[in-house]
């Protein structure tokens, strides 16, 4: 379920950093403040402890495949909501930074799809009213699959917005929906069994880790509930103030450097298209060789500056593509031996 | 199986490269972060048609993996391990978007194509741009880096923590692992009989470990405060590298490098 970077754009990227980044300095202020010191090497080892399980295979019975944990749910149950949070964003942080598991620019909606939404949804709103204060197997049971399952329906649904709104996949609203929620059903139901086995086990064996979370008053619903207008405040700033400056121009950054510098840039690519213009005339080989489809259509493709040529994209213009092909496999052919010759250079 | 033990090799060996000394590695961490960052903002940016001009791009591993004396083996393959997902919802993008786009003698190029390939090279560049990241920087420097940007002391220092005793865990899992596996008839995983008792015994024995780093801290004269490594200074090397890998993305970003190259070399400017 992890998202990619090559799936999202910036707007949403940055929005959800921004957004998580506020909650995780709240959790982290809540715990500096709320717990005790022993509970810092306890949430690293426990980092540690659902990073390892996660690469446990479960064979899932009659089907003959296998399953692994997610672990949100069994870390809120463990630590807390805040705490926990912390611990999955730490999780996912190296896995983007070692495994290349989701993304750097992604590392905040994933943060967002399996450490927000398990702990601060799913475990305060369904895992605790179900479990109550006076925990049971059963309702251990009970409480760990619904929140698991209602976990990833929620975690998968935000992937598929998150990837509508960047705009990079052309996959129908529709389609994706129908293709992620019916797998994270089944992914979310082994999920809460492991989870359920799990806290079960340590219920019965060493029932005061599960107490002392189950009576915490700390995590009543005014924390909770400042949490998320926290995280909504956040989202709806950034995501507005991104949003406006991402279409006040189609390209913000061209239009932010063109605010610092109080010129366009086009000026400079029109320099630069002239200088080509006139050495190339020495070097271009098949100088006889044109393909321009329409030049008399296209006055863009006289001087060919930049904005024009992308202006004219939709456009079909089979000089342009040629070109784009050529210029492509040189650049492809350039980065190779800068390679290679840094590689020689970096060795002396 | 294959899974946990792959991930340790695979966490030993980025480990192992992160101690290089190359010019590289000598950079300042924020330098590298900050650069990296911005790397992945700027090839996310581009519109989801553009191919061409994400080409350039590609010279900041390529000069990033050779400077720093990184193999391409187990980059290549880690890219090979997250690509096929990517590449399903990319494949979508044929399917729904015919609108043509390009000419290339007779044959069209859809929109859907193109921004298929546009996928498939983000991907590219931001998979290999974070695992160059870690293997040219380490943990430990990412961590002084990013309390250096202002992230909160108690998520650098859960990440930290999370992060060393990884490597205790994994090797731990791998031994429960393979003791289950050499003591039941099918290897394939763990059966559902036993999902709830080894991990939980796992889970405890974690819990036991907890308790025995944090009394070794106390007997080390812990008082709640985690103090960090001072991070290293700024050098006119860092400044330098800031700069021209700043300007080479601008540079990237504004001007479609291949399609004037390719202009230029097929006259088309005529």
């Amino acid at each position: 379920m992890h998202m990619a970077d090559a799936l999202i754009s910036p707007v949403v990227g940055g929005t959800l950093w921004a957004a998580t980044a506020g909650l995780a300095s709240y959790a982290a202020k809540k715990v500096q403040n709320d717990m005790d010191e022993q509970k810092i090497p306890l949430m690293g080892v426990l980092g540690a402890f659902v990073f390892a399980s996660q690469m446990i295979n479960f064979t899932i019975p009659g089907t003959g495949s296998s399953g692994h944990i997610g672990g949100g749910v069994l870390l809120a149950i463990l630590l807390g909501p805040h705490a926990a949070f912390l611990t999955i964003a730490s999780i996912l942080t190296v896995q983007a930074l070692f495994f290349a598991d989701g993304g750097l620019l992604a590392l905040g909606c994933n943060i967002f799809n399996m450490g927000f939404i398990p702990c601060y949804i799913a475990y305060p709103f369904i895992y605790k009213p179900l479990v109550g204060t006076t925990p049971s197997q059963k309702r251990i049971m009970l409480g760990s699959i619904a929140a698991a399952v209602a976990g990833l329906q929620l975690g998968a649904f935000s992937v598929v917005l998150q990837t509508l709104f960047s705009g990079i996949s052309a996959l129908p609203f529709t389609t994706f929906v129908l293709l992620m929620q019916p797998i994270h059903l089944a992914i979310g139901l082994i999920e809460g069994i492991i989870t359920a086995v799990v806290v079960g086990f340590i219920y019965q064996e060493a029932p005061q880790i599960i107490q002392p979370t189950a009576l915490n008053p700390s995590l009543g619903a005014a924390s909770i509930k400042k949490v998320i207008i926290v995280l909504f405040t956040l989202a709806i700033i950034t995501g507005g103030g991104l949003s406006w400056f991402a279409s006040s121009n189609p390209d913000g950054l061209e239009w932010s450097i063109a605010g610092i510098n109080g010129e366009e840039e086009l000026q400079a690519s029109d320099e630069v298209h002239g200088y080509f213009a006139e050495i190339q005339e020495k070097i271009a080989f098949l100088p006889d060789y044109n393909f321009k489809a329409a030049p008399a259509s296209h006055p863009a493709s006289v001087e060919g500056t930049e904005a024009t040529t992308e202006a004219a994209w939709p456009a079909v213009d089979t000089g342009t593509s040629v070109a784009g092909l050529v210029g492509s496999f040189i650049t492809l052919i350039l980065a190779y031996f800068i390679g290679k010759g840094l590689q020689v250079a970096a060795k002396r | 199986m294959i899974k946990l033990e792959s991930t340790w090799l695979n966490l030993r060996t980025i480990d192992d490269l992160a101690t290089q000394k190359t010019f590289i590695h000598s950079l300042n961490s924020c330098t590298k972060l900050i650069t990296t960052l911005v790397f992945v903002v700027l090839v996310t940016s581009f519109s989801k048609y553009e191919v061409t001009s994400l080409l350039p791009l590609l010279f900041y591993p390529v000069a990033l993996m050779s400077l720093g004396n990184l193999p391409y083996k187990p980059i290549v393959k880690r890219l090979l391990l997250i690509a096929p997902f990517i590449v399903f919802i990319g494949l979508f993008n044929p399917v729904f978007d015919q609108r043509p786009i390009a000419k290339l003698g007779s044959f069209l190029i859809t929109g859907g194509w193109l921004s298929f390939l546009s996928i498939t090279i983000k991907l590219l560049l931001t998979v290999t741009s974070a695992l160059i990241l870690v293997a040219t920087t380490g943990m430990n420097s990412i961590c002084t880096a990013l309390s250096q940007i202002g992230v909160p002391k108690p998520i650098v220092i859960q990440i930290l923590f999370m992060y060393r005793y990884l490597h205790v865990l994994l090797e731990e899992f791998l031994k429960t692992n393979q003791a289950y596996n050499l003591r039941s008839f099918k290897t394939a995983g763990i059966h559902y009989k036993a999902w709830g008792s080894l991990l939980g015994q796992l889970l405890l024995r974690t819990m036991d470990r907890a308790q025995r780093i944090y009394q070794a801290m106390l007997c080390r004269g812990f008082d709640g405060k985690v103090p960090l490594l001072s991070a290293a200074r700024w050098t006119k090397k860092d400044h330098l590298y800031l700069l021209f890998c700043l300007s080479f993305f601008l540079l990237c970003r504004f001007i479609n490098i291949p399609q004037a190259l390719g202009t230029l070399l097929t006259g088309g400017f005529q």
